[in-house]
């Protein structure tokens, strides 16, 4: 599903050059659920970019789905974006002056869906995330765990095969943080493979594979059986700090 | 494409900044109103004056005598140039020159018929001279050759006259007065652009042989054919020169003739318009101009606003044309929406102006004197400002269209 080969990625200021991602080799597959950690500044975004098409990585390769994903025109980057991946953000990024229904319906604008059929579908989105009587409210009338849903509704919409959730649930507190993290694993139970990024390691911890990154690289990579231990070592983390 | 959403979005971004939008469109309604105004003003006045001048024949020419000014084959200056009727002869030989009639003036003449009398002027003349005025035939015929070759004691009296002396009875075929001496009313005429018509026009030999005036001329009309302001100015020279050779005075001499070419202001009195024109154009442009600028700078401020939900849009999966779409279609939609109010409000305010101004002139409008006729702007320019409008939206709105479409979708995810 995802193959990345030696991923390298240097951001350029100036005369300063800042080498964030040093070498990512990863394999994710399809139906995975999989977290990011590791401190600020590790590259975590960086790589998630990379993997939503958002950013080029500078060397190495990136197969999604079989198609090598490099230096595209924003016009097709644009249409791969919108076929096979879905986005949530920590700051929900909704359209303010769209209301729920269309800021969901809003990718299958531009997959050129007519405008009733796409609003009607996103009704059906907004009903299986239990909004259905928010649809008309705009995002400024809602709750934060209300916002989220809605930007999860409009991340599924398009039928992605990746959702890709940069600290989803870090502008959320605990409760609604993990009513966020049901929905995410009900959307991966479907078979859509999820990546979240976070700091929390409860977080991390719903999901079924952590990725560990530290100076560019990837640390560690904790799977399903290795759970447990990790929660040992996050216990650990926890008094140290 | 007419797309809902699209128009949508736009209303949705114009709906949230009303006195942005209201500010950017004003800029452009104003240079638009401006450029209405102006041209309509400036045609307004062309038409006047061009009206003005199609009062007598656009190429009439008007020669009259005067005295030497210049000494020429050992005589003195002073001296007196009379014509003749061979000078009208000599004058219509010159090439170029079309019709032509000699003039004799009698100074005042009383006119009466039964009780009725009065002094108008009298202007002996041959048939000519109706092409060389324009003068307007209300009833009956003008002056015609035969009463010239037959000294007929006829006239035509203009409308004025007719109406002092005969009031409502017909006048066609009656005889009135002149210093006593009966002559045949054959035609009523009016004369363009005056509003007193009180000339009559007698043959030019009836004249001469009746009041005294053996084969003198007063004054010579003509009508020339030239197209540029060289060529008249030839003939000019020609006619001149002929004269000049048959009254003996220097070509040079301005003073031995008088001579009023009226093609020769005509053409520069145009090619005046033709630069205050060009000139209303650079100003109008300049304002549109400046319209456009403060269209594209307000698009780019919004553009910068927008920069996190163009990120989002692009995240979810905007093509860069369709940014560039919503963009341009915003700048374009509040150009040509302002620039239309301003074209509407400015040729209604010149329509409104030429309404009061011909309820206020009344039906005499074309009777009268006037340097503002029909100020108002052509449709065609209406048409091609829309089209420039468009264009003008199309520009303003393309370096922010740019800006956007290179804004990159990571934007999106970060948090400011
Ligand atoms: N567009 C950019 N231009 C220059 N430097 C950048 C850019 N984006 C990120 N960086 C730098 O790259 C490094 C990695 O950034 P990244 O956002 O991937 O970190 P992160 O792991 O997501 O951190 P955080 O947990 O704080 O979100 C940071 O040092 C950051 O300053
Ligand atoms: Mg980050």
């Amino acid at each position: 599903m995802i193959k990345l080969n030696n991923i390298h990625k240097s951001y350029v200021m100036g005369n300063n050059s800042l080498h964030v991602l040093k070498g990512i080799d990863l394999h994710i597959e399809q139906g995975d659920f999989v977290s990011i950690m590791g401190s600020s500044g590790s590259g975590k975004s960086t790589l998630l970019n990379i993997l939503g098409m958002l950013d080029n990585y500078d060397n190495g390769t990136y197969h999604l789905s079989g198609n090598l994903i490099s230096n595209m025109s924003e016009t097709k980057a644009a249409k791969y974006r919108n076929d096979l991946v879905g986005f949530v953000f920590q700051s929900f990024n909704l359209i303010s002056f769209k209301n729920a229904m269309e800021n969901v319906a809003l990718p299958l604008y531009y997959k050129g869906v007519p405008r009733k059929k796409r609003n009607q579908i996103a009704l059906e989105y907004l009903e299986k995330l239990g909004l259905k009587d928010w649809a008309n409210h705009m995002p400024n009338e809602m709750s934060g765990g209300q916002k989220q849903r809605v930007a999860i509704a409009r991340a599924l919409i398009s039928n992605p095969k990746i959702i890709l959730a940069d600290e989803p649930t870090g502008a959320l507190d605990t409760a609604t943080s993990y009513e966020v993290m049901e929905i995410l694993k009900q959307v991966n139970d479907s078979g859509i493979t999820v990546i979240i990024v976070t700091h929390e390691h409860d977080i991390a911890a719903m999901t079924r594979q952590i990725i560990r990154l530290k100076d560019g690289r990837i640390h560690e990579i904790i799977r399903n059986g290795e759970l447990k231990q990790f929660q040992k070592s996050y216990m650990k983390e926890l008094e140290t700090a | 494409m007419f797309d809902i959403d699209k128009w949508q979005e736009i209303l949705a971004t114009i709906k949230k900044n009303k006195m942005r939008t209201f500010l950017t469109g004003f800029s452009v309604a104003w240079g638009i109103f401006m450029l209405m105004i102006l041209l309509g003003s400036g045609n307004g006045l062309s038409n006047g004056v061009a009206s003005n001048f199609m009062n007598d024949a656009v190429n009439a020419m008007w020669i009259w005598q005067g005295e030497t000014t210049i000494p020429y084959e050992g005589m003195k200056t002073g001296r007196p140039i009379q014509f003749h009727n061979q000078d009208q002869e000599v004058v219509q030989k010159v090439s170029g020159v079309g019709a032509s009639s000699g003039r004799y003036f009698m100074g005042n003449t009383r006119y009466s018929y039964l009780k009725e009398s009065g002094e108008y002027t009298t202007i002996t003349c041959q048939p000519e001279l109706r092409e060389v005025e324009n003068l307007i035939l209300n009833e009956g015929r003008f002056i015609n050759q035969i009463d010239i070759l037959q000294n007929r004691k006829v006239v035509v009296i203009g409308a004025d006259i007719k109406t002092a002396l005969f009031k409502d009875s017909v006048a066609l075929g009656e005889y009135v007065n002149i210093n006593m001496v009966p002559f045949k009313v054959v035609g009523i005429c009016t004369e363009p652009g005056s509003t007193r018509n009180r000339n009559a026009y007698m043959p030019l030999s009836t004249a001469q042989m009746i009041f005294n005036g053996s084969n003198r001329l007063h004054n010579l009309a003509l009508t020339i054919n030239a197209s540029t302001l060289e060529e008249s100015q030839a003939i000019e020279e020609q006619i001149r020169t002929a004269l000049g050779k048959q009254h003996k005075f220097d070509p040079k001499d301005e003073g031995a003739i008088g001579l009023y070419n009226k093609l020769e202001n005509y053409i520069q009195t145009m090619k005046i318009f033709q630069a205050i024109k060009i000139f209303i154009w650079i100003i109008g442009i300049g304002t549109l101009i400046a319209g456009i600028v403060g269209v594209s700078n307000i698009m780019l401020i919004v553009v910068k606003e927008r920069t996190k939900e163009i990120g989002i849009r692009k995240a979810i999966g905007a093509s860069p044309s369709s940014v560039i779409g919503l963009i341009l279609l915003e700048s374009i939609m509040i150009t040509t929406i302002a620039g239309y109010i301003g074209l509407v409000l400015g040729t209604g305010l010149m329509e409104m102006i030429n309404y009061f101004m011909m309820q206020s002139a009344g039906p005499a409008t074309d009777q009268s004197e006037t340097i503002f006729l029909n100020p108002t702007v052509d449709i065609n320019i209406a048409i091609y400002s829309t089209l420039l409008l468009i264009v003008a939206g199309a520009i303003a709105g393309y370096i922010p269209a740019k800006r956007a479409a290179s804004i990159k979708p990571i934007v999106a995810l970060r948090d400011e």
